[in-house]
């Protein structure tokens, strides 16, 4: 078992076509992920092969799914038409949309988050995000594949590249799932939907939270493990020195005033029993220890 | 992007709220003439974007014109909170009745959009929400829905406005609105909206911000951008699509991704508590850190005066640690004479053995290898301190 993604997850690519989406689908089929056909609005028809694997375009998800049995697309169009790729996506009912486009208007997304939440039919992951990787089973996005294999800690982050220096320090230990769920304002799946789904999967035995400054949905995070959270939990939250008001990066990290900086994070989550590390190797050596007294 | 008082109310005025008559003035005898095509009675505020501005001596009521080119000749060149005022906006004197809040913003907590309106405006709202909340309306707005006339009415209403004004502050919160998708905007906030003694309703002070994001779809937008503001190596970075914010200390940063950088800023801060150093900028390079991104990037700190020693540390991913490490050669030997100080390189993740092969056979002799991020932090701390 794993999160959202197991090998019997069966991938569109949406925006397959373009250079971002082709590149990145010949990386997905090599770790192992079901890639079953792409999305282009007006290449429906066409083939394309990668990687040795010969895969149908269409013009919509609709089609595409009743075509190839998908149940799940990752989106790599462009952000002037990203709105319309997940609203279609939506459409077809796929239960998983993963959005990987980066710099798409907080109203569009706003938008197909609401659109998503009143079908009830998608769970959507990101947009401005890595993707999640099942290690060994399915890969949906840009998280590189090589990094760990399959194992029984579960990491939620909505940073890529401290998901992947995560995933490096405990690639002794191996991950059931690693989720990236992106930094932007408006995101389809939070902290919250990923420990929920940690905890219930039996294959988890122990949760990596990474977080970052601005905002609170780390202190939400906090409130939800108290109330449901049995499993062990490390946090990291990145940005400890950043100064006051300045914006670095992600629209989510911006510092201004007393909430929502990586102190009141820290202490919000170790309020709770949460152990944080200052420091990525910190926060690894707070894992490493705890999977270590539960083997001995 | 924020915008200055005096282009939130031009954008309000191009959308059709109401507001009060007001022009930008750069020197004291702009202030006058425009204060003259005013009536004289007008008032002299302070540009920008900083809280705080009324009690820093910033905001002033001016009598005539020439009180008006006064006024401004005293609040021109002031520091506000660290903001020099290179601007003011001379706006039109109004008797006022009463002071109201309206405000449409993103929710990120609950995903959606959020009106709040009140008719406890003017002061701190902070403290109308904690100590009143029962005198400020917060609604929730579906983006696929938006705000119809009868919402608006329920938010009017919510918001304990008077009956006398309830009509003209629903077509506001239209009108508002109308400009907030419009506009792409993450924040439209008037405060106050005032009632003048003819019993007029106009927004009196806007704050608005508008989605960077949005921008391929406003080319007006970049009219807007403050570039008196930005730092001369911010702006340096700007031109080279760089991700780069210029801080206080003395080790240069650069990394790939911004949560791996905004976490080497910590480590270099935490290792350099020891050296009395600091890192000196946030420079995100990306995933793909091609030779040229890279060159530009060490261009830019080495560019700062203030740089004594220089970090990259890079997690390969996407792009490995071999190509990595090739365009640190390349992006060295591009800048030739102009890359001065030493530089502490931390690879780790994807062919990371063959990056390091790569930068030790180059032995150039700035560039010294440390494996883990946290020793590398400690030797870069160490090397700008000397």
């Amino acid at each position: 078992m794993a999160i959202f993604v197991n090998e019997n997850t069966k991938v569109l690519v949406q925006g397959m076509t373009g250079s971002e989406g082709t590149k990145h689908t010949a990386r997905m089929i090599k770790s192992g992920t079901k890639i079953v056909g792409g999305v282009t609005p007006g290449k429906g028809g066409q083939s394309v092969e990668i990687e040795g694997v010969t895969l149908p375009v269409f013009n919509n998800v609709t089609e595409a799914v009743a075509a190839t049995g998908a149940n799940a697309s990752v989106v790599f169009v462009p952000p002037k038409f990203a709105k319309a790729a997940v609203i279609d996506a939506i459409d077809a009912k796929l239960p998983l949309v993963v959005v990987i486009t980066e710099g798409i208007p907080v109203h569009d997304s706003a938008a197909f988050y609401a659109y998503a939440v009143e079908k009830g039919t998608t769970r959507l992951v990101g947009p401005n995000c890595p993707g999640l990787i099942s290690p060994g089973k399915a890969n949906l996005g840009i998280i590189p594949a090589d990094i760990t294999g399959p194992g029984r800690i579960g990491l939620v982050s909505k940073s890529g590249t401290l998901t992947y220096q995560m995933m490096y320090e405990l690639r002794d230990f191996g991950f059931s799932t690693a989720v990236g769920i992106g930094g932007d304002p408006i995101i389809g799946t939070t902290h919250i939907d990923c420990l929920r789904a940690f905890q219930d999967d039996p294959d988890t035995d122990a949760i990596v939270m990474i977080g970052e400054i601005g905002g609170d949905a780390e202190e939400r995070a906090a409130a939800f493990i108290a109330e449901y959270v049995t499993k062990p939990v490390v946090g990291y939250v990145a940005g400890f020195t950043a100064p006051e008001g300045k914006t670095m990066g992600h629209a989510g990290a911006i510092v201004s005033g007393s909430s929502g900086t990586a102190a009141a994070k820290q202490s919000a989550l170790e309020a709770v029993g949460v152990s944080v590390g200052k420091t990525p190797s910190e926060a690894a050596q707070l894992m490493r220890t705890i999977l270590n007294n539960k083997k001995g | 992007m924020d915008l200055f008082e005096y282009q939130a109310r031009d954008l309000f005025e191009s959308h059709g709220v109401p507001v009060l008559g007001g022009a930008v003035a750069y020197t004291p005898e702009e202030a006058e003439s425009a204060a003259a095509s005013m009536g004289g009675r007008v008032v002299v505020k302070a540009q920008v974007k900083v809280g705080g501005r009324g009690k820093a001596g910033g905001v002033k009521l001016a009598e005539s014109a020439s009180d008006a080119k006064e006024k401004a000749a005293a609040i021109l060149g002031m520091d506000i909170k660290g903001h020099t005022v290179n601007k003011v906006m001379i706006a039109q004197a109004a008797p006022i009745e009463a002071e109201y809040y309206l405000a449409i913003l993103l929710d990120r907590a609950n995903r959606n959009f959020l009106v709040m309106a009140s008719v406890a405006g003017g002061m701190e709202i902070e403290e109308v929400a904690h100590k009143t909340p029962e005198k400020l309306a917060r609604i929730g707005i579906d983006p696929n829905v938006g705000i119809s006339k009868e919402k608006a009415r329920e938010i009017v209403l919510a918001g304990q406005f008077p009956a006398d004004v309830v009509d003209q502050v629903v077509e506001v919160l239209l009108k508002l609105w109308a400009a907030f998708v419009a506009e792409d905007a993450t924040l439209m906030e008037i405060n106050p909206l005032v009632k003048t003694s003819d019993g007029k309703v106009v927004a009196l002070d806007g704050k608005v911000t508008l989605d960077d994001s949005a921008d391929f779809r406003h080319p007006g937008h970049e009219a807007l951008i403050d570039h008196a503001a930005a730092n001369p190596l911010e702006a340096a970075a700007k031109a080279k699509n760089l991700n780069y914010v210029k801080l206080d200390g003395q080790v240069g940063i650069i990394g790939n991704g911004a949560g791996l950088v905004m976490s080497t800023l910590d480590v270099v801060a935490y290792a350099g508590e020891k050296f009395g150093v600091k890192p000196a900028n946030f420079l995100d390079i990306g995933g793909g850190a091609s030779a040229q991104v890279m060159a530009d990037g060490l261009g830019i700190i080495l560019g700062d005066s203030d740089v004594r020693s220089v970090f990259v540390n890079v997690f390969g991913g996407i792009t490995a640690c071999d190509a990595v490490a090739n365009g640190i050669v390349q992006a060295l030997s591009m800048l030739g004479d102009k890359a001065t100080k030493p530089i502490v390189v931390r690879l780790d993740g994807n062919n990371v053995l063959e990056g390091r092969r790569i930068l030790n056979e180059a032995a150039h002799p700035l560039i010294q290898q440390v494996e883990t991020m946290d020793g590398a932090a400690a030797r870069a701390a160490e090397l700008a301190a000397k």
